[in-house]
């Protein structure tokens, strides 16, 4: 039954990260690039939707919402800005200017909130459902994480698979000089991918807050790190990857943490990530690329 | 031109080599990519001081071909003897430092280092030092270097490229950098040196002084040259035995004459003729 | 022609070598005639430290082109093997000079150790795959320390894992404490000390790179197949590269660490990994100078924005952003140029620069 709960506990974890895994590898597979920025509006999210419930006391729908749309606004802004003029530069010069914009979100979070940590109250009623005679809880904002992810990742493949934009997204990433040829607006489909990226990166912080309740300028930091880990575990570029290796980091890390040791537990995940790496060099369900010779 | 004989194998070399082992002997070569044999049943024979040719139409396989000698693909079937011995299992390094060396139909140079530096890259296992001599300068790296910078001046002379030897080799115009490839691949020493379309890019003149210096290569290296290319004046005016790919399978073999006049070839390049 | 190129990648390394001697010079003499603030003073080892780190993660990223997020996973193996291996040698040994050369080698042996153990399987690996992977590394390397006790005592070091189980005998000390690391510390690295270190360093990678086995590494990183292709290993040469890079980077943790009283693991986290990835970037790729002069600048600017206090690490992201979008986008490189021949031409006789 214990097994049962740490298998839950691990799945829901394992969503967040997938959602945040997510806004990675949309990017990296339209723009090629690693967005190092993404834990950090993960954290912007959080903050408005603090602000926007336990200031102002507005409904948490309301706060989800505002945050949303705050992120969405941000990741475009940011692609604008930073990463736009960069298109054709080497890859280490974005990631530079990405870590750039992480250090600036981190630090401007600092300058208008503070450094110290607010308590973040969850979104989710208190409470929890009972099995087994209650040997098996589980509480709401599990279940609420589990079935969000669920929904978010229905949605997004219906989205790519059947929409005009989903379809202008998977040829970019493709081949951006024929996705311009065939008449599609490049720019604009890399800036969606932001805003979508972005979008998702609100809810995950919503969620993640929720469950780990201490929010400062740099909680975005380590769970954006695994979640990237998580979307390389899965294959970068590669949206079921992201689900995979963010519900099987999750799980990997809530056993490790019950089973083997506390202090290890993020080794541990590392170690995994290694080990796959090794075996699978592309990652779960990543493409194997052939350089022709 | 030498006359091509039959050997007790099946292969053919030049009259000249009869009394020698032959250089590269490919039996029943083939690999497949998920299911599509891209390369089937190969054989050829290469003389010892052959100048050979691998032709066919775009997509027959024959890069493919030098992709399997040298090993950048292991071979899913068939066997290749380099000098005799079996190159079976060896990887892509083992196999150049057996005797094969190439050239890549898209130019592979070492863009950012300097045209001898490209070319001392290719002597790199047959300069002798450390690593620690290296670092620490000892003498053995003086005398070492000294030798290659010669070494690799005097390759670079058979195309009359010495003056080039401080430019980037990035920087060179399209023709330099093939023949670039080409002294590169001769500075390993080479049994067998392969040529993935030479004279790609090359306007005529430049193209026959490229004839004179494959022909001034193996005489003055004594050493085999298998090539592709599409250009047909190059591979009839200085090949001695030519195989003819299609679809991954040889079509024909035989000298210049007998493949211009080989109907199966013809066929190929042009298409059938519609019966009545 | 061999001549004039021999001189000038020969002349260009030296003019390294001369402005690293500079530097240290003039800085002696600033401290002696007592021009140095405390707080300039303070620093000076850190950035000897962040320069060796910067130059080593050059050789991995910039010559041997291979992304590498964990630099700082070797600078603390070194770290802390040399902070045990100087705390033992101080209980026998009188000058610390001596104790400080010992604990960097040890630090350095530590770390490229490290480094074959993490190289040999990753390096088959490549581009964000590896970069990722390295990142893994820094973070296990990170959690091995912060739960590793040490201490010592009349019968010789003693190590524990996760819980401090150690009984130390009388006289005993721990030197180092899990996640609080390690405390009360002699002091004993010197500017001195880190120069020699730079210089040692340098004098390595130059040499190397001019060397059989740099052309090797050289020729990885702009085209492995040709590479192979020619007889060159690749695991081989990177692996040589990689591990060259964590000793360095062992011996710049042992000089940091043992420059405070106390270390704790999280110095060397992911952020200074990127850190010093930053240095190296904006110091240009396989450009050693470059990289010497980000890495004091950069460690020295933070310290000179204290009075901006607050902003200072804000100004620090937009200045890394602005630098970024300076060299690499075409427009505002060709607008930064164009300002710049403005300028040349109105120092100049005038009229040059209307083209």
């Amino acid at each position: 039954m214990l097994f049962l709960s740490y298998l839950i506990s691990g799945i829901s974890l394992g969503s967040i990260y997938a959602i945040i895994a997510l806004g990675y590898t949309m990017v990296y597979g339209i723009a090629k690039m690693l967005n190092f920025a993404h834990g950090d509006v993960i954290m912007v999210g959080g903050y408005i939707c603090f602000f926007a419930c336990s200031y102002y006391g507005l409904h948490p729908l309301v706060g989800i919402v505002m945050a949303m749309v705050v992120c969405t606004v941000l990741g475009i802004l940011i692609d604008r800005f930073a990463y736009k003029p960069l298109r054709q530069a080497p890859a280490l010069a974005v990631l530079i200017t990405a870590i750039g914009m992480s250090y600036f979100l981190q630090n401007s979070a600092q300058l208008l909130w503070g450094s110290g940590s607010r308590v973040f109250s969850s979104v989710i009623g208190k409470g929890s459902f009972s099995f087994f005679d209650g040997q098996l809880t589980i509480n709401y904002l599990t279940v609420v994480t589990i079935v969000v992810c669920i929904v978010i990742m229905v949605g997004l493949v219906w989205f790519i698979n059947q929409t005009k934009r989903g379809k202008a997204m998977r040829a970019c990433s493709e081949d951006k000089g024929a996705a311009q040829l065939m008449g599609i607006n490049v720019d604009n489909t890399i800036s969606l991918t932001f805003a979508i990226g972005s979008a998702l990166a609100a809810i995950a912080g919503v969620l993640l807050c929720s469950a780990y309740p201490l929010l400062n300028p740099t909680t975005g930091m380590m769970p954006g790190i695994k979640a990237f880990t998580a979307a390389v575990f899965g294959g970068i570029g590669s949206i079921p990857g992201a689900l995979v290796g963010g519900l099987l980091l999750g799980i990997i890390e809530i056993f490790a943490k019950a089973y083997l040791s506390t202090q290890f537990s993020d080794a541990i995940v590392f170690a995994v990530l290694i080990i796959v790496l090794l075996v699978k060099p592309t990652g779960l369900l990543g493409k194997k690329i052939n350089e022709k010779v | 031109m030498a006359k091509m004989v039959p050997l007790p194998s099946r292969g053919m070399v030049p009259e000249r080599d009869i009394g020698k082992a032959p250089i590269l002997e490919a039996t029943h070569l083939g690999i497949e990519f998920g299911g599509l044999k891209a390369v089937d049943d190969f054989d050829l024979t290469v003389g010892r001081t052959e100048i050979a040719g691998l032709i066919g139409p775009n997509g027959a396989g024959k890069t493919t071909v030098f992709n399997l000698l040298t090993k950048v693909y292991q071979p899913t079937s068939g066997t290749v003897l380099l000098d005799g011995k079996d190159t079976h299992g060896m990887s892509a390094i083992q196999v150049n430092k057996a005797g094969i060396a190439r050239t890549f139909q898209n130019i592979r140079l070492f863009n950012n280092l300097t045209v001898e530096d490209n070319v001392k890259i290719g002597m790199h296992n047959h300069i002798k030092y450390n690593t620690i001599s290296g670092i620490l300068r000892l003498p053995k790296y003086w005398i070492e270097e000294n030798r290659a910078h010669e070494k690799a001046l005097s390759l670079l002379e058979i195309f009359d490229m010495q003056h080039l030897a401080e430019h980037k080799a990035g920087s060179l115009p399209y023709g330099a950098q093939r023949r670039l490839e080409i002294v590169r691949a001769l500075a390993t020493e080479p049994k067998l040196l392969l040529l993935d379309e030479p004279a790609a890019g090359m306007n005529p003149s430049e193209t026959a002084e490229l004839m004179d210096n494959i022909r001034k290569i193996r005489d003055t290296f004594n050493i085999a040259i298998l090539l592709i290319e599409h250009d047909m004046r190059l591979v009839m005016g200085i090949c001695e035995g030519i195989a003819v790919l299609n679809y991954g399978k040889i079509i024909a073999k035989g000298s210049p004459e007998e493949i211009q006049n080989n109907q199966t070839v013809i066929e190929a390049y042009l298409g059938k003729k519609k019966e009545g | 022609m061999k001549q004039a190129k021999m001189n000038r990648t020969t002349r260009s390394n030296l003019i390294t070598y001369l402005m690293v001697i500079a530097f240290f010079v003039i800085f002696q003499i600033l401290i002696a005639t007592g021009n140095v603030s405390s707080l300039l003073k303070g620093q000076l080892v850190p950035i000897c430290a962040y320069v060796v780190m910067a130059i080593s993660l050059n050789l991995v990223v910039g010559v041997s082109g291979e992304l590498s997020l964990g630099h700082a996973g070797f600078m603390s193996a070194g770290a802390f093997s040399g902070i045990v291996a100087a705390g033992y040698l101080q209980t026998m040994m009188e000058s610390e000079t001596l104790v400080l050369l010992i604990a960097m080698i040890i630090g350095g042996i530590v770390a490229a150790a490290a480094g074959v153990i993490v190289g040999v399987p990753i390096l088959r690996l490549s581009g964000d795959y590896l970069a990722i992977v390295t990142l893994a590394f820094g973070q296990i390397i990170k959690s091995i320390v912060e739960n590793l006790y040490v201490g010592y005592d009349a019968n010789g070091l003693q190590f524990s894992m996760v819980k401090n189980t150690l009984e130390l005998g009388e006289g005993g000390k721990m030197l180092i404490t899990g996640p609080m690391g390690a405390n009360g510390m002699a002091t004993i690295s010197t500017f001195t000390m880190g120069f020699v270190l730079i210089m040692v360093c340098l004098f390595v990678i130059f040499n190397l790179v001019n060397s059989k086995s740099g052309r090797a590494i050289m020729a990885l990183r702009d085209n492995k197949i040709a590479a192979q292709s020619v007889g060159i290993s690749s695991s081989k040469y990177k692996l040589l590269a990689f591990v060259v890079s964590a000793a360095m980077a062992g011996m710049a943790g042992v000089l940091f660490a043992l420059n405070f009283t106390t270390v704790v693991a999280s110095k060397f986290d992911f952020n200074t990994s990127i850190l010093i990835l930053v240095f190296v970037v904006l110091g240009g790729l396989g450009n050693m100078r470059g990289s010497i002069i980000a890495a004091a600048l950069l460690t020295v600017l933070p310290e000179l924005l204290r009075s901006f206090a607050d902003y200072r690490m804000l100004v620090y992201a937009i200045f890394l952003i602005l630098m970024m979008l300076a060299t690499n986008n075409p427009k505002l490189k060709g607008f930064l140029q164009s300002i710049s021949a403005k300028i040349k031409g109105a120092v100049g006789k005038g009229g040059e620069a209307n083209g």
